[in-house]
């Protein structure tokens, strides 16, 4: 089948200024694809995040949203 | 995912709290809560006790969470903000001191042992029932019963910003953890991400 539509992926993205490294996400992440880099900030690997949401409702700062994103 | 031994800190968290209501000498062992995570963001240069060890943390994700005790709703942008996280940070430190001033002055003969755990740097509550003397100077008590405010005063924050935001919420503002992250920002500085 075609589809005509581009195919549109989720994936999670942090706003990295306000993120307090608290590691949050990083737990309830059920891909493992978030570590915290340096005790700095939360990062995403985009190759394995599959755009659950899990962590956009569990960081505290609310600093997680996901995003649709050209596949 | 499987639960790892770090996972149930939270218990010794709680023992924690609750072992001060019988003998505040215990405020100690809070200690470790400073100087574990101190010296992995200097050591290691991570936020390892916040990501893994942190039995606070893990309380208020259990309460807020799992016993659904919060709104579960977003933090205002000003408590997330760098001026208020930092500024909060400096008011712990300096209303800290001022809890090791006083217990100096115990120490010192200067002052005189105060039975008493502060709440919210200004309620003082009777604690008397908690204190069964020491072996040691009355200093040593005086030094738990500010430790132990500090400690309660703390959770009891935590607690209300559970309610009102995310489980979590006190993950935001807490000084060890923007302290700690402070600590591995400047460590390191000039490391691009990988």
């Amino acid at each position: 089948m075609e589809t005509s539509k581009v195919r549109k992926k989720k994936k999670a993205f942090v706003e990295e200024g306000n993120c307090v490294a608290c590691g949050c996400c990083v737990k309830v992440c059920p891909r493992g694809a978030i570590t915290v880099w340096k005790g700095i900030r939360a990062k995403v690997d985009q190759e394995s995040c599959v755009g659950c949401g899990k962590c956009v409702r569990e960081c505290p700062a609310s600093v997680i949203s996901v995003q649709e994103v050209e596949a | 995912m499987k639960k790892q031994w770090y996972d149930y800190l939270w218990v010794v968290s709680l023992t924690y709290l609750v072992l001060g209501f019988f003998n505040i000498l215990f405020a100690w062992l809070g200690l470790l809560c400073f100087f574990i995570p101190l010296l992995i963001s200097l050591i290691h240069g991570t936020k390892g006790y916040c990501n893994r060890y942190c039995g606070r943390g893990q309380l208020f994700g259990l309460l807020g969470g799992r016993f659904g005790l919060s709104r579960k709703k977003d933090i205002p942008g000003w408590m997330k903000s760098k001026g208020f996280r930092y500024g909060f940070l400096v008011f712990f430190f300096i209303m800290f001191f001022q809890m090791l001033w006083n217990t100096y002055l115990v120490f010192a003969g200067a002052g005189t042992l105060k039975q008493v755990v502060t709440l919210l740097w200004t309620f003082k509550v009777p604690w008397h029932w908690a204190c069964h003397g020491t072996l040691l100077h009355p200093g040593v008590a005086q030094f738990a019963f500010g430790f132990y405010s500090v400690m309660l005063t703390s959770t009891v924050l935590g607690l209300i910003t559970m309610v009102l935001f995310k489980p979590r919420s006190w993950c935001v503002y807490c000084p060890m953890g923007t302290m700690t992250q402070l600590i591995c920002k400047v460590r390191n500085r000039g490391e691009k991400e990988g």
